[in-house]
């Protein structure tokens, strides 16, 4: 089987796609003759043509904005915001347009994009190239956001994601590009070809929008988890010892509730870990999905992990990340509490 | 002591504010046929002028002048003077039933007709508008029923849009008209991206988006006119200067010295500013542009100038922001008039035949609304069920259990 990481993984996807669908094009900032800052589009513009594979201006808004005149052509727009931090111009055309353009015209009109973005930190990107704004996205009814953690995903929820007639906000944490992090960030790179989600099939395949998976089994508390994190998570579940089982959401909206319940009601406890600041956070979603659906099964109280309330420094990154450190001390917190 | 003068704050003011006599003296007007038409392939470097004078075609008299004026087709003219009307009538119409309390909202395009209907007689089947919320002659102008259309606005159990937009935000893709926004200007962008995936098919059909003066100073104006200066899709860009967008005047947009045509120069595209009163010249100017886009020369931003003589809405009282004698003050006149009278003296058209038409739209319109009413008013016949619907295109799991929770 073909081994990938992340940055080759997407690109195969959209290859596949723009195979097999001639309505599908491929555009933003550096996308065309150079193939992106991330090189996620390199080699598209020669093998599919500028008419299919461009450069946008720098005007995100303008990106989304012409993605959804595209869709309600009848095209099926994949496009790369460049960072998830350059995405708020178009935050506007993303929520007031493109999430509710199905639901406002009755199926009249839909927008069948799919906006590709880098998140999370871990770079040293400092403030602008280093959000995980996903709970802007999840908190919007009519989108759906994923955020796969391994080539394999990502390749088949992008496939997933191009083809769906919804509009998908697609983050790709940009510190998993080149292999699995977890959080040690002074100890040497891992590569996706020394790990088994580096193996990633030809052709066409899809992983499924909405439902996550059990990265790590476990039976002493639940994490639950996406992006970056669930390698710090397993890091954590290592070094302390303790018996974690890691969910890897990979889709927040629609979010797999029936696994999180299945898992949480088994363990008994529930750490919630993103990267993303943690007020108003998608972990405060799911502290309360758990809450609702398994406070009798609860043996400690519903626990976050989070990037602290703050920008998102340069030179703290690593105070600000919630690295294994800190995600192993909350875990053995956790299992001491009555 | 320092050299410089405090600084001072601009703001702009209008001519006229409540109580003050209307002034339009800094509204240049040229004479009719003064203005030159270029061929639809000039570029906009060789055409400047067009964006900063104004093209007009009737003159005093009613008479067609200059070289717009030529090769307009008698029967589309005719048929434009009846849909204005007809526009009229229905605005008038909807205005009466909010009042009637059975709809919540409307909002009447009162001497703007010209613009939508001319532009729509310039369009070919499966063209797509990306309308503001005063273009509702583009709807009007085709067959699309006009029923449907006060159902949507009486929120009722016929409503097409099963009540989930505010009254007159329609959406037709059939009759080229894309679902309206009501958020300002992010359709601009979106017309720009359609006309960009025609071009990308090798298809043959254009693009038009619509937006106020107001609206122009939304970035997403910006957003639509560097795409458009940068892909030269096939795209007309309307903006209706009606002078007022609620309360403020064009100034606060930035167009009180500057025209909002001149804007796309700094683009690399052609601008026409169009008396938006006189539908010969909204009408050839339409063609001009649109007939430039199909024919692969790219876009064209049109300024059509024009009064909104209607409130914003019917949650407005212009009374306390402008003068009170402005609308009937407005220099370029009335649309609907003035194009009766050019008919007439042409003897295609007559007094008689205008009270006809009249009274026809009329009776259509009060029968339309009567069948609407049948399906209910301001929101009644409206399902609950249908608010879940169509979020996605399959429902997700928590959207069904809120659903089931609502119990419907």
């Amino acid at each position: 089987m073909p081994q990938m990481s992340m940055i080759e993984a997407i690109r195969d996807a959209m290859d596949v796609k723009m195979g097999q669908d001639d309505d599908v094009v491929v555009y933003g900032e550096d996308v065309g003759y150079f193939g992106g800052v991330f090189r996620c589009t390199h080699g598209l513009q020669k093998k599919y043509g500028k008419h299919r594979v461009f450069d946008s201006p720098i005007n995100e808004s303008g990106i989304v904005g012409t993605a959804i005149g595209m869709g309600a052509y009848g095209l099926r727009p994949c496009i790369e915001i460049q960072f998830a931090d350059y995405i708020y111009p178009a935050y506007d055309q993303i929520v007031s347009e493109a999430a509710r353009l199905r639901y406002r015209s009755n199926k009249d009109f839909i927008a069948p994009l799919t906006i590709r973005t880098p998140c999370g930190g871990g770079i040293f990107g400092g403030q602008t190239h280093s959000q995980s704004p996903e709970s802007l996205f999840t908190h919007v009814a009519g989108i759906k956001t994923v955020i796969p953690s391994n080539p394999y995903d990502a390749k088949g929820l992008l496939i997933a994601a191009i083809e769906d007639n919804d509009p998908v906000i697609f983050f790709e944490p940009k510190r998993l590009y080149n292999g699995p992090f977890d959080g040690h960030h002074d100890r040497p790179a891992s590569n996706w070809s020394k790990h088994p989600l580096g193996d990633v099939p030809e052709g066409h395949y899809t992983v499924p929008i909405g439902k996550a998976s059990v990265f790590s089994e476990g039976s002493d508390v639940t994490i639950l988890t996406y992006g970056t994190m669930v390698y710090v998570a397993e890091a954590a579940k290592k070094e302390t010892g303790i018996d974690a089982e890691i969910i890897d959401l990979r889709s927040l909206m629609p979010l797999d509730v029936d696994t999180i319940v299945e898992s949480v009601s088994k363990t008994g406890r529930c750490m919630v870990l993103h990267e993303a600041t943690q007020t108003s956070g998608f972990g405060a979603e799911l502290a309360a999905q758990v809450q609702e659906r398994c406070f009798y099964n609860l043996e400690s109280p519903v626990v976050r992990v989070c990037g602290w309330d703050t920008p998102y420094p340069h030179a703290q990154e690593w105070d600000y990340f919630p690295g294994p450190g800190r995600v192993g001390k909350e875990l053995k917190a956790m299992m001491e509490a009555e | 002591m320092s050299e410089y003068k405090p600084l001072k704050f601009h703001v702009p003011e209008p001519t006229g504010r409540p109580g003050d006599e209307p002034d339009f003296s800094g509204v240049i007007i040229p004479e009719a046929g003064s203005v030159r038409r270029p061929s639809i392939d000039t570029h906009a470097a060789d055409m400047k002028e067009l964006a900063s004078t104004m093209v007009r075609v009737l003159n005093k008299d009613g008479e067609a002048v200059g070289p717009w004026a030529e090769g307009l087709d008698d029967d589309i003219l005719v048929q434009g003077l009846k849909n204005m009307i007809r526009v009229r009538a229905y605005d008038e119409r909807m205005m009466t039933l909010q009042r009637q309390g059975k709809t919540s909202f409307y909002m009447k395009c009162t001497g703007e007709e010209a613009i939508a209907v001319g532009f729509r007689a310039a369009m070919q089947k499966g063209d797509m508008n990306f309308p503001t919320y005063r273009q509702q002659g583009l709807l009007l102008s085709t067959d699309y029923p006009v029923v449907d259309m006060i159902c949507q606005i009486l929120s009722n159990s016929r409503d097409p849009l099963k009540g989930r937009q505010l009254p007159i935000m329609y959406s037709s893709k059939e009759h080229g008209f894309f679902s309206i926004s009501g958020n300002l200007g992010t359709q601009f962008i979106q017309a720009v991206g359609w006309a960009m995936a025609s071009a990308i098919k090798g298809d043959t059909k254009i693009a038009a988006g619509w937006i106020g003066d107001g609206s122009t100073a939304e970035t997403d104006f910006h957003a639509a006119l560097v795409n458009a200066s940068v892909y030269k899709p096939p795209v007309v860009l309307n903006i209706v200067n009606n002078q007022w967008a609620i309360s403020s005047f064009r100034g606060i947009a930035g167009g009180d010295h500057a025209t909002f045509a001149e804007r796309a120069l700094g683009y690399d595209f052609p601008a026409l500013r169009v008396d938006g009163n006189d539908f010969l010249a909204v009408y050839a100017a339409s063609k001009w542009a649109v007939e430039r886009a199909r024919r692969g020369f790219g876009p064209t931003l049109i300024e059509w100038v024009t009064y909104r003589v209607a409130p914003h809405s019917t949650s407005d009282d212009p009374s306390q922001y402008r003068p009170k004698e402005e609308s009937s003050a407005w220099p370029l006149g009335d649309p609907i008039l003035r194009l009766k009278n050019h008919l007439i003296k042409r003897d295609l058209w007559s007094e008689e035949r205008q009270t006809q038409t009249e009274a026809q739209y009329n009776d259509e319109i009060r029968a339309a609304t009567k069948e609407a009413e049948s399906y209910g008013v301001m929101g009644s016949g409206a399902s609950p069920k249908d608010m879940f619907d169509d979020v996605y295109e399959e429902m997700p799991p928590h959207l069904r259990e809120q659903r089931q929770k609502l119990g419907v």
